[in-house]
């Protein structure tokens, strides 16, 4: 072995020290470089937890303090389920979407900004642990928070848990969409303010209008239909399902449309990343 | 052999300019290379698109025999490269950005080289810092041991010394010697030429985008007559030493001389030309001289 070899095996000139790990593909075993690089999404948005956590939280219960003591008696949405506890599971189901979308556009802009994303462009890091690695750190903050938010409104009218399955599979894949619509602004915005109009345009008008505070039988046939293709309205609307077995679609429909998004979103951001765009110009 | 860093034919377009027009350069294992050039030659580019940042629109790079593309993980597990713009994650302390440096280059446990690397820099009394409460030469310092956390066999420093103290500039380039002497090679652009005539055993000069010079310190330096004399004089100065002289202003001239038997010719001519002489300074061409020689002769060649 060369002592250029030795060097670039993790040891100095002559010595052996420090140890290397397999850095394969995302295989059965994750990656080091994949694991530091979610490690540090992680880290990053656990520092600041009063703002990137526990902020959203109380956003979250703000909304159900006020929506819930002004509507809890006029609105039966489904028979037998009050209006503050049909809107538990919409709030909670909001908050994860927005931090989730939070994490990795914030992290992956302010990094272009500042410049520090070189840091990881630098190493043997994949696309696929790219991807990866930042779209599983914006579902733990979705999670985390959604977590939070629930933990805080429950204890104000506990909702009944009745498919835990759903409300777990929804929780995943609503998260990790978002993670990947976050990557995508966050690769093709340049400034802070791109990212903002994305957020404030496209993300909280889709999730406002998702039925995260009506079910969208109430609404007239027309935004009914505009909701119906909105992946926002399937995304709660089956969440919602796994805790009271009732619905607006079949659980089955929203699984569907979530994953095709997903995948679809998936593909765009792998494409991007595959050529560099905006990343690697 | 495979070359420590090799660029094959690369040219860079951007919608607007051409950064690279075709540039090829071979470094061996073991040189201190320096790449010279003014600011938008295209150096920065070129170390892109080796370290892999950037994407050539034509042409191939590899680093110690793996491409930069098609064998990027070898490739980049073998270089380790200082950026030039002071970057930093506000987020981490200095430790924690070592470590997690380490770990995208799939290193565990590496504490133990973290900590040298640290010491040599000097930055052990920071480990615990937050980056954003580290002074401009302290952050340069930390970008320095990250490009080492996985100890790479070649390493590239663009501009490493811009705005940099004395004390920090000398006791990196001691440094960066020894990792030369143990056997790593060193790419170094800088705008400091005296630091790239001390240091570097060879030299690249870009202009415009293309190689306009490629050699040994030595004989970059040799090109240039050897002997440069500064005369103050309270005449003119000789016509016929006008065309090998530069003025320097104040009644300074400087001229090219082959030789230092020569000095003795150009002192008798002036003062047959009834211009006292009132200082003489006799040294040699330096890198600078080069440099500027090689722009301006670039620049006249485009001209014509």
């Amino acid at each position: 072995m060369s002592r250029a070899d030795a060097a670039a095996d993790g040891r100095r000139p002559g010595e052996g020290r420090g140890q290397v790990a397999a850095t394969g593909e995302l295989g059965p075993r994750p990656s080091v470089g994949f694991r530091t690089l979610l490690a540090k999404e992680v880290l990053r948005f656990w520092k600041v937890s009063f703002q990137t956590v526990a902020a959203p939280v109380l956003t979250g219960v703000l909304y159900l303090l006020v929506f819930g003591h002004v509507l809890e008696d006029r609105v039966e949405v489904f028979p037998g389920v009050g209006y503050t506890a049909f809107l538990i599971p919409g709030l909670v189901m909001m908050s994860l979407l927005q931090n989730a979308f939070a994490n990795s556009s914030s992290s992956l802009i302010q990094s272009k900004i500042t410049g520090n994303l070189v840091f990881v462009l630098l190493p043997p890091i994949s696309n696929g642990e790219f991807f990866t690695a930042y779209v599983a750190g914006a579902m733990i903050r979705g999670i985390v928070v959604g977590l939070g938010v629930f933990a805080v409104t429950a204890w104000f009218a506990p909702p009944p848990v009745r498919a835990p399955l759903w409300i777990g599979v929804f929780a995943l894949l609503g998260a990790a969409l978002l993670g990947v619509l976050g990557l995508i602004a966050g690769i093709v915005s340049e400034k802070f303010d791109q990212l903002a109009a994305f957020q404030n345009f496209v993300i909280m008008p889709a999730t406002f209008l998702s039925g995260v505070f009506y079910s969208v039988h109430g609404l007239p046939p027309f935004w009914q239909s505009v909701s119906h293709l909105n992946p926002f309205f399937y995304m709660i609307d089956g969440f919602r399902y796994g805790f009271f077995a009732v619905s607006d679609a079949s659980p089955w429909l929203s699984l569907a449309v979530v994953l095709a998004a997903l995948a679809a979103a998936s593909t765009i951001a792998l494409a991007m990343l595959a050529r560099g765009y905006k990343i690697r110009s | 052999m495979p070359a420590a860093l090799e660029a094959v034919n690369v040219v860079k377009r951007y919608p607007r300019v051409t950064a690279l027009d075709g540039v090829s350069l071979r470094v061996d294992e073991g040189e201190f290379f320096g790449l010279l050039g003014p600011n938008g030659a295209g150096k920065t580019t070129l170390i892109s698109i080796v370290a892999g940042l950037t994407r050539a629109t034509s042409g191939g790079a590899s680093v110690l025999g793996h491409d930069v593309v098609t064998d990027y993980r070898e490739a980049r597990r073998r270089i380790g490269v200082v950026p030039q713009e002071l970057v930093f994650d506000p987020f981490f302390s200095v430790r924690e950005t070592l470590r997690f440096q380490s770990g995208y280059f799939g290193l565990t446990h590496n504490d133990d080289w973290i900590d040298e690397v640290m010491a040599n820099l000097d930055l052990t009394a920071k480990a615990d810092a937050n980056m954003r409460t580290l002074s401009g030469g302290m952050k340069r310092r930390v970008l320095v041991a990250q490009a080492l956390v996985h100890r790479p066999p070649v390493i590239v420093l663009d501009e490493p010394t811009a705005g940099v103290d004395v004390e920090l500039r000398q006791g990196l380039w001691a440094f960066i010697r020894r990792l030369n002497r143990d056997g790593h090679t060193i790419v170094l652009t800088t705008h400091y030429l005296e630091e790239a005539q001390q240091l570097c055993a060879r030299i690249g000069m870009l202009r415009g985008g293309r190689l306009i010079a490629l050699d040994s310190t030595q004989a970059l330096l040799a090109r240039l007559a050897d002997v440069q004399v500064t005369l103050r004089l309270r005449g003119e100065l000789p016509a016929a030493l006008r065309a090998r002289a530069v003025e320097q202003g104040d009644g300074r001239w400087r001229l090219r001389v082959d030789s230092a038997a020569e000095v003795e010719g150009v002192l008798a001519a002036c003062r047959e030309a009834g211009s006292p002489i009132d200082e003489v300074e006799v040294g040699h061409a330096d890198l600078e001289d080069v440099f500027v020689q090689m722009m301006g002769a670039d620049r006249e060649k485009v001209a014509a």
